[in-house]
């Protein structure tokens, strides 16, 4: 029997984060992601020249909000990110740190910009894989602290974040200027999501500088519509489409673990099994399943999901097709 | 879409006078800014008042391809001007046009498979242009079934159904937009479709809205391409949003200035 294959004309773009000395960062490598010509691991109809990436999530306070079962693994490091960052990659091998700011939002900590920037120095000197940054998420106090913080990572080549389609333009000039690849975000919605790419290009930076995050929900929480979405960005990509054909990250361990089926304590549901494996597999699976949609780097919280998607994604990378 | 640039034609007066004159220069500028406006093939037409059309077929060819890299539609029916061409051409050319016509067939399409080019099939043949869609089906499947004796693919040919002018042969419209829908289902892979849309509005008063309205209703009847006046902005606004419509793009706020833009070079 003859495989029917679909031959695309487009193919998604690559974008690099990190600098290595020789382009003026301090990186001891960079990672690339995206670059893909058909659907996710249809082996025999593109390439996927890079593999999918795994960040792991830290914080630059203790994150009080994660369940114990979350909070366990990280003890120890919470309180100070650098530690936090060299046990996610010395320990659990993630491709990528990803630091949220969440101390900077006005209902936490409220700090500055200048305790972000030091923040970001000390992670920074403690790893060599490429950031991740994002804000604590309010746009205001975002905007204060950002811009400090794309100048104190300057030359690095991070991904940072999150834009969005009310308030993009202070991140974008920041990366601009600072030469940092930038988090687009749209709310489930592909019309905007290629809007955004649009509106950020218009401002100049590179459609090579953009990963998109389409938004997610975790496993029961509507994750059919944001595979959909997802997809729907891939094809889009591998159509010909320039201004959707970026990669995709997407927020497993912050969706996943905001689930009642992660929270629920042993005692409170016990006909669900501990709460520590099923925690882990709700990320895993909603990492998975969002693996398939075409996410190109995915961030992490529980560095045994962590550990376990590796294996899944290198099993599915080399996997011989069975074809009959 | 395929856009297949109308500009560098004989008919026109300074193309007429560059051609008498040799002069390159107002050639090379035509083809830069159709390039820059989205063309993907130059229709290059000698005019029918040249003493020389091989010579001069030739000249045009290599003088546009001196200005750009895009590839050229040689529009003539005279076969010793098209070899010319053919011959002058760098990279893959489009033969524009052979008729259904048995002996126009035998002529052309073994040049299109010695230069391994693209070939556009009008769909008329010795009694000329047929009144209705199922005639211009059976002519559009002879030239289907004669380019594959030639071990031409039907995915190398530009069938053109024939659009007459609306001002003089209104009938043809529907049979043409029709034809377009048939013409798809003929081979696998399919034939590609292409209409020489100006011609619809020739003697026509506002012929810019009559060529835009014919272009949106035969990309909903599925054309893959037209030789058209990519300088038209309006024109080429209709393609971008025919495209959203059809949902061959994904749509946004800005998808205009995107197509603009991309079309700016």
């Amino acid at each position: 029997m003859e495989l029917l294959k679909e031959n695309w004309t487009g193919k998604v773009r690559e974008v690099t984060v990190g600098a290595t000395p020789e382009r003026g960062g301090t990186r001891t490598h960079t990672v690339t992601v995206g670059g893909e010509t058909g659907l996710p691991f249809l082996h025999f109809e593109g390439v996927t020249p890079n593999p999918p990436r795994i960040a792991l999530e830290i914080w630059d306070t203790p994150p009080e909000e994660w369940p114990d079962v979350l909070r366990e693994p990280w003890a120890g490091v919470l309180s100070d990110p650098a530690a936090w960052a060299r046990k996610c990659v010395e320990e659990c091998g993630a491709d990528l740190v990803m630091l949220r700011l969440a101390s900077c939002d006005p209902d936490r900590g409220n700090t500055g910009p200048c305790e972000a920037q030091a923040v970001v120095k000390s992670v920074l000197s403690a790893v060599g894989v490429p950031l991740i940054i994002v804000g604590c998420g309010d746009p205001e106090k975002d905007n204060e602290v950002m811009p400090a913080v794309g100048e104190a990572a300057a030359g690095e080549n991070c991904l940072v974040g999150i834009a969005k389609q009310e308030n993009y333009k202070s991140l974008v000039a920041t990366c601009v200027v600072n030469g940092h690849n930038i988090i687009a975000q749209s709310p489930l919605d592909i019309n905007i999501a290629k809007q955004l790419n649009i509106l950020i290009t218009e401002m100049g930076l590179p459609p090579e500088r953009i990963v998109i995050d389409p938004m997610s929900g975790a496993l029961g929480y509507g994750i059919e519509y944001c595979y959909s979405i997802m997809e729907r960005v891939r094809l889009g990509s591998l159509q010909g489409d320039k201004m959707l054909a970026m990669p995709v990250i997407t927020f497993v361990g912050q969706e996943a673990w905001r689930a009642k089926e992660a929270r629920e304590p042993d005692e409170a549901a016990p006909g669900w099994g501990p709460q520590r494996a099923r925690g882990v597999a709700w990320e895993l699976v909603t990492a998975t399943t969002l693996l398939q949609a075409g996410a190109d780097i995915l961030v992490m919280r529980h560095p045994d999901a962590a550990r376990a998607l590796r294996r899944h994604i290198d099993e599915l990378l080399t996997r011989e097709e069975g074809v009959a | 879409m395929i856009l297949i640039g109308e500009r560098i034609n004989g008919l026109f007066r300074d193309v007429g006078r560059a051609i008498a004159e040799r002069n390159p220069e107002p050639i090379h500028a035509l083809a830069v800014a159709q390039m820059r406006a989205g063309a993907h093939f130059l229709d290059v037409n000698t005019g029918p008042a040249v003493d020389d059309p091989e010579k001069v077929m030739g000249w045009l060819v290599r003088t546009v391809q001196e200005a750009v890299d895009t590839p050229v539609s040689i529009d003539t029916m005279n076969v010793k001007a098209l070899e010319a061409g053919l011959a002058a051409h760098k990279g893959r050319a489009l033969i524009n046009s052979t008729t259904g016509e048995r002996a126009r067939l035998d002529a052309i399409l073994p040049l299109a498979k010695q230069y391994g080019a693209q070939v556009i099939g009008l769909a008329m043949d010795e009694k000329g242009v047929p009144k209705d869609a199922n005639d211009r089906a059976a002519i559009a499947m002879e030239i289907v079934a004669a380019a594959d004796e030639y071990g031409i693919s039907p995915a190398d040919l530009y069938l053109d159904p024939l659009i007459l002018p609306v001002a003089v042969a209104q009938e043809h419209a529907p049979e043409v937009l029709e034809t377009l829908r048939q013409v798809r289902l003929l081979a696998d892979p399919p034939p590609r479709t292409v209409v020489g849309l100006s011609n619809v509005s020739q003697k026509s008063k506002n012929r810019s809205l009559v060529n835009r309205t014919f272009l949106a209703m035969a990309m909903a009847c599925g054309l893959d391409a037209a030789i058209l006046d990519v300088t038209d902005q309006d024109l080429m606004d209709v393609v971008a949003t025919a495209n959203i419509l059809l949902n061959k793009e994904v749509y946004c706020d800005s998808y205009l200035e995107v197509a603009r833009r991309a079309h700016a070079g």
